[in-house]
């Protein structure tokens, strides 16, 4: 045991030593007065930084000057979770006043780096399966965050509304996605007692995202595409399929539905941001994370696309087109 | 940079250094081109995050890691000398078949351990008690992991068995020559290596508290970039030199990493990271060479000759 000690020791000593020149070599500090907060996602796309767009929004809108009296640091692991681990660690050495990773792994990698430094979480889907809190209202310790999981029974009322006859949903998804198959789950759920039967497709990347739509051709009513970073950021693929073969695609973001959905209800992520900005904000003020709820992204924004229909083959009963908080022309 | 992110980034590359065993084992001893490991590296995670969340002991569970990666590899050598199946085809076939293998095991496509006992909690418990941060007790507790995997590795490569497998790597015509069954050191030396890949899956999600199928995405890359830096950093006929290179060259590359991290004051962009990281690796690569400009010119010949004898190696 001894010996282990000291190899051990000499081994710190000399991580020390090298690390304690390493450090002297970098920039200085960030000034003592201004707020520092550190934003890491697991990729860069169109959502995960319109939420991150509205953290900044938000806490600018509340006094806060970036560059000034706020500092805001932002790194993306580019898809890979080693280096989420290290841009964790990379945080964590920092000491923001804050961290806020945005997605499942960032925050796996940040919370498991960290038991003292606030961490406001976003975009994950479900964390209680991740792990990043244990208890929804009561989290403890220093996380708390916003849950993206969608409000899929609005979803499927909404393909009812406009597709009274439908039976089959045709969900393409990608397996790997922690928070895609999270939906999918409860999808499946839901789906019988409202009279739906789903069916699963999968396409690990944006290049099987085509052949999984047309798979689907001939087995399925309409065409659902949840909140799945793969099957989003390959969308077009979908909706040429459903335009090609009269499949109505609905969305679980309001964001695809000016890229070619009928129609979508729920949230855009920008403002999935802007709430978690306020929880930010809230712990700022003082408010300990471990008591402040996971809240769920809200928002009940009816997205709809009219001309998206029509080339689809079906008709939007007019007064959900009158409902629509927007109507896509 | 800071100290965290320093001791962070040598933690990370002592994890990727054991990967970069496994990959020196394959491209190297046995002259293999095995991609794998994107596939055996969340192989191990996956099996070591299911296993522990259902209440099996952690070290019972990293050693069942070891043996699943060893599997992959024998399926991806059965392809390659049973089959005749190329060997880069081969591993792909394998990599890719992985990715639905891991799901399955998990159930799903990312395990969480963060409020799980892993091997590291007694060893953490003890050091946080003297008053050691986790930053620091996680980098040490990894190193001690690593050294004993790298004794053990250098001990048997020069063994007669391991001087066997080499042979089979370096010229296998003249080793079935000397009686040596060149298929089955193609079986052992793939088990082995994806056994070395795996355990630094079950080391990383220990470390980090998950597993997620999506970390094996070119694990292959890092692993090769390891191998290479190593190997230019400290050239060497010895064997326990050659090992201790190989994780050498992980860790720097981890600090690459971080040093591109902390980049931000040079202009550059969250996106830039891989583009920052590929130029200080390229930098690593070119600045012991240059160390004497003149020097370096005169060398020139002798370099490129060198750098021939490598190429031809690899590509035997």
């Amino acid at each position: 045991m001894t010996v282990i000690a000291r190899g051990a020791g000499a081994l710190a000593a000399a991580a020390l030593a090298s690390a304690t020149l390493v450090a002297g070599a970098s920039s200085p500090a960030a000034a003592q007065d201004s707020t520092t907060i550190a934003i890491t996602a697991i990729v860069e796309h169109p959502a995960l930084d319109a939420a991150r767009q509205g953290v900044i929004d938000v806490l600018t809108e509340n006094g806060y000057t970036e560059g000034e009296t706020l500092e805001i640091m932002f790194d993306t692991a580019q898809g890979n979770p080693a280096t989420a681990a290290q841009i964790a660690r990379q945080f964590v050495g920092e000491g923001p006043d804050i961290i806020v990773p945005i997605s499942t792994p960032s925050a796996q990698a940040v919370v498991s780096a960290t038991s003292d430094i606030p961490v406001v979480f976003t975009a994950v889907t479900d964390p209680l399966a991740a792990q990043l809190v244990s208890d929804m209202m009561a989290p403890g310790g220093n996380v708390t965050g916003v849950s993206d999981m969608s409000p899929l029974a609005d979803h499927l009322d909404l393909i009812r509304e406009v597709m009274p006859e439908a039976e089959t949903i045709g969900v393409p998804y990608n397996p790997g996605e922690a928070n895609a198959v999270v939906l999918l789950d409860r999808l499946e759920e839901l789906a019988p007692g409202m009279g739906f039967e789903i069916v699963r497709v999968t396409a690990s990347r944006t290049a099987d995202v085509m052949g999984a739509a047309q798979s689907l051709v001939g087995r399925v009513d309409a065409i659902y595409v949840p909140t799945d970073n793969t099957i989003v950021s390959a969308f077009e693929s979908v909706v040429g399929v459903g335009q090609d073969n009269d499949i109505p695609v609905f969305a679980g973001d309001t964001a695809s539905v000016e890229r070619g959905a009928i129609g979508a209800i729920g949230f855009d992520y920008y403002q999935v941001g802007r709430q978690t900005g306020q929880v930010v904000l809230d712990v700022l003020n003082g408010e300990d994370p471990g008591s402040i709820p996971v809240r769920f992204a809200s928002g009940s924004e009816l997205f709809v696309n009219p001309g998206a229909a029509e080339a689809m083959g079906v008709e939007l009963p007019q007064d959900l087109v009158d409902r629509a908080t927007q109507v896509i022309e | 940079m800071s100290l965290v992110a320093f001791l962070g980034a040598v933690e990370i590359g002592l994890v990727f250094g054991v990967i970069a065993l496994g990959v020196f084992l394959a491209f190297r001893i046995l002259n293999f081109p095995d991609l794998t490991v994107d596939g055996s590296f969340p192989l191990g995670a996956a099996v070591v995050a299911t296993l522990i969340v259902a209440g099996v002991n952690p070290w019972v569970a990293t050693a069942v890691a070891i043996l699943a990666g060893a599997a992959a590899g024998l399926v991806t050598a059965f392809l390659n000398v049973r089959f005749g199946i190329l060997h880069l085809l081969a591993s792909i076939l394998t990599m890719i078949a992985l990715f639905s293998v891991n799901i399955r095991i998990m159930g799903r496509p990312n395990t969480a351990l963060i409020n799980e006992e892993t091997i590291l909690t007694p060893f953490l418990d003890w050091t946080g008690a003297l008053g050691m941060p986790a930053f620091v007790a996680k980098p040490i507790f990894v190193g001690i992991v690593v050294l004993v995997v790298l004794a053990l590795l250098a001990r048997f490569l020069t063994s007669e068995y391991g001087l066997a497998m080499r042979a089979t790597g370096a010229n296998p015509r003249m080793a079935r020559a000397q009686g040596i069954d060149t298929d089955r050191q193609v079986y052992v030396g793939m088990a082995m290596s994806n056994g070395f890949n795996a355990l630094g899956g079950a080391l990383f999600a220990q470390t980090n508290g998950f597993a997620d199928v999506t970390s094996g995405l070119g694990t292959i890359v890092v692993g090769l970039a390891a191998v290479i830096l190593g190997e230019t950093i400290l050239r060497s006929r010895v064997m326990a030199v050659i090992v201790i290179a190989c994780v050498l060259g992980s860790i720097l590359y981890r600090i690459a990493i971080a040093l591109a991290l902390n980049a931000d004051f040079l202009g550059l962009k969250a996106s830039d990271l891989q583009l920052a990281t590929a130029v200080l690796v390229a930098l690593a690569l070119i600045l012991p060479n240059a160390r004497n400009p003149l020097k370096a010119l005169g060398r020139g010949r002798a370099g490129s000759r060198s750098g021939g004898k490598a190429a031809g190696k690899a590509a035997q």
